[in-house]
């Protein structure tokens, strides 16, 4: 009798064994390609970037050429890198400054269901999903001088049309406008999910305290979605440092380079001309500005909560 | 029933605020107006009455496009890229995310952290690097060569929305299963799976959407016109028709008119897409 016991124990125990041994085995099939793709394409590229940003390099044989920092220096000296990050920054401020408080408005103007507010979502969120080089193709049109929005605009008022893409006073606030367009629409769908969120009794209870509309949004509804607010801020920041697609087929950079964002920067001197070492290091300094974005937004959010 | 009458007139009570909304509605169509109307104009009528409806509806610009060869090609690369992203975005990150919230095993927490690190920034940062291992493995100029990057660069934000899915699926189902012997491959195969097509249709619906739109990774990797996606043919062609509006606006319409239809047939799930990855991340 004891003897059986101790063979079903064992045989127990052997299950257990071979189950934990195959629940690895599972978990690895589950993680392995993800983990891998992921490192490969994702953590792999950026870890190089790092090493590639200290060598002079054209991308064939291997980097031998190791030269410090001097690629970092060349890119802060490079006088096109300051267009870059001044047109970047000027972006990053249309887009908390014009577009936020738009989206905020049309929100709180939109967020209850009814049909009038879900076709105007629906239209207001419509740019969002067209293709940026698709955008940006149209508002090339719009903005066409012989043809457009522009051409009209100038014959109402009677002037000689005027080509704002080719003219570098007035680049970035016409593609600003393009941005916004663009973009707005996703923001708000953010603030519309939030304000849906905002328990009713406690907009109803201001309300039978004698509140007026505009303190309910200031003192109940905005303070109710901090962490949205948070996020679309995070969103505008991040995707100002990204844009690139929205302005090829708008100026591809021009004219003079007048309209370059940091990804077009390094897209032109990086990219094009295969300066490894020199693209890398505007990828890295891209990187911790992302990064540093990230912990902020992190922290504000953290704030938020509290 | 948490909307009485009385609110929702109160949301319409202010004629500026439906004013204000019709402007910004206009801003919004406009160029869209202009564009699907401007590729049946001839130039000269394009030059004299940009925001009329057409005197007479030419439809040579369009039969020009699709008849080129080229434009069909550019949409077929396209349609095959997405759709493959799509597959294996979904089922890498319903895999992985699975994984990280029903099993245990050694340094699962550091995993959820490796993964977050894919939020912080965009392949332009690593653009250059991917460029020079898709050489190196020979994948340069060629479909797959978009498809992985896009998918590495995707996983991040699908395992993070697979993960909070399935953090909600009840325990008991998948102990229960283990019960029965099954073990947690066909889990999550025959079991997770099946119950989780809300949030396989947004990850799906939002990769589809970004894979189509995307420019920087297929303009580095592809060379051949053969190979290219349709955002890098619209910009080959702006180049080679840059005056001839009539013909550059049917093309848009031509790419346009699809992805509007498939955003009024999908809104539900990108906007959940969107506002469920707002919220947690």
């Amino acid at each position: 009798m004891t003897s059986t016991t101790i063979a079903t124990a064992n045989a127990e125990a052997g299950r257990a064994c071979l189950r934990i041994n195959r629940t690895h085995l599972a978990a690895i099939v589950l993680l392995a390609p993800a983990v891998v793709l992921f490192g490969v394409f994702v953590v792999l590229p950026i870890l190089q970037a790092l090493r590639f940003s200290f060598y002079d390099w054209n991308g064939y044989g291997s980097p031998s050429k190791f030269v410090g920092i001097e690629n970092y220096s060349k890119v802060v000296t490079q006088r096109h890198f300051g267009t870059a990050l001044r047109n970047t920054a000027f972006i990053a401020l249309v887009s908390l400054l014009v577009q936020l408080p738009l989206a905020l408005w049309l929100a709180l103007s939109l967020y209850r269901n009814t049909w009038f507010t879900a076709f105007f979502r629906t239209v207001f969120f419509l740019p969002y999903m067209l293709a940026e080089i698709a955008a940006g193709l149209m508002w090339n049109f719009m903005y066409d001088g012989n043809y457009g929005l522009a051409r009209a605009l100038s014959d109402a008022i009677g002037i000689e049309p005027n080509f704002v893409l080719a003219d570098p006073a007035w680049v970035m606030p016409a593609i600003a406008v393009v941005l916004v367009w663009k973009y707005f629409g996703f923001h708000m769908m953010i603030y519309i999910a939030a304000l849906q969120g905002i328990p009713n009794d406690m907009i109803e209870a201001a309300r039978l305290d004698g509140a007026k509309p505009w303190q309910i949004v200031r003192h109940i509804k905005i303070p109710m979605i901090r962490s949205a607010l948070a996020v679309t801020a995070f969103f505008a920041i991040t995707g100002s440092l990204q844009l690139f697609d929205l302005i090829v087929p708008l100026t591809n950079g021009g004219p003079n380079n007048a309209s370059l964002t940091i990804v077009g920067f390094l897209y032109q001197f990086g990219v094009t001309r295969m300066r490894i070492g020199f693209g890398s290091a505007v990828s890295i300094v891209l990187f911790i500005i992302c990064v540093a974005v990230s912990i902020i937004y992190q922290r504000a959010a953290r704030m938020a909560e509290e | 029933m948490s909307n009485t009458p009385m609110e929702e007139r109160r949301s319409f009570s202010s004629p500026g605020e439906i004013a204000g909304i019709l402007v910004v509605a206009v801003f919004v169509l406009l160029p869209i107006y202009v564009t699907l109307v401007g590729g049946f104009k001839t130039i000269g009528e394009l030059r004299t009455s940009p925001f009329g409806l057409p005197q007479s509806w030419t439809l040579s610009n369009f039969a020009a496009i699709i008849g080129g060869g080229q434009f069909p090609v550019m949409l077929g690369n396209s349609l095959f890229v997405s759709i493959a992203t799509v597959a294996l975005t979904v089922l890498l990150s319903s895999m992985a995310a699975f994984a990280m919230v029903h099993m245990k095993f050694f340094g699962r927490s550091h995993l959820a952290t490796f993964f977050t690190i894919g939020l912080l920034f965009p392949v332009a940062t690593a653009i250059l690097p991917v460029f020079l291992t898709l050489r190196d493995i020979q994948l340069l100029n060629s479909l797959w060569g978009v498809i992985l990057p896009q998918v590495a660069f995707g996983l991040a934000f699908a395992i993070l929305l697979f993960r909070s899915f399935f953090a909600e699926l009840p325990r008991e189902l998948i102990e229960a299963a283990l019960m029965d012997r099954c073990g947690y491959l066909g889990i999550y195969w025959f079991i997770v799976m099946p119950l989780s097509l809300p949030i396989i249709a947004t990850v799906g619906v939002f990769t589809f959407i970004t894979s189509w739109n995307s420019y920087l990774l297929p303009l580095v990797t592809l060379s051949s016109e053969s190979q290219y996606t349709w955002p890098l043919g619209m910009q080959q062609f702006q180049g080679a028709y840059s005056t001839d509006w009539p013909k550059l606006l049917a093309l848009l319409t031509l790419t346009l008119a699809p992805a509007i239809g498939f955003f009024l047939l999908a809104q539900r799930y990108i906007i959940a897409g969107l506002t469920g990855g707002a919220v947690k991340g």
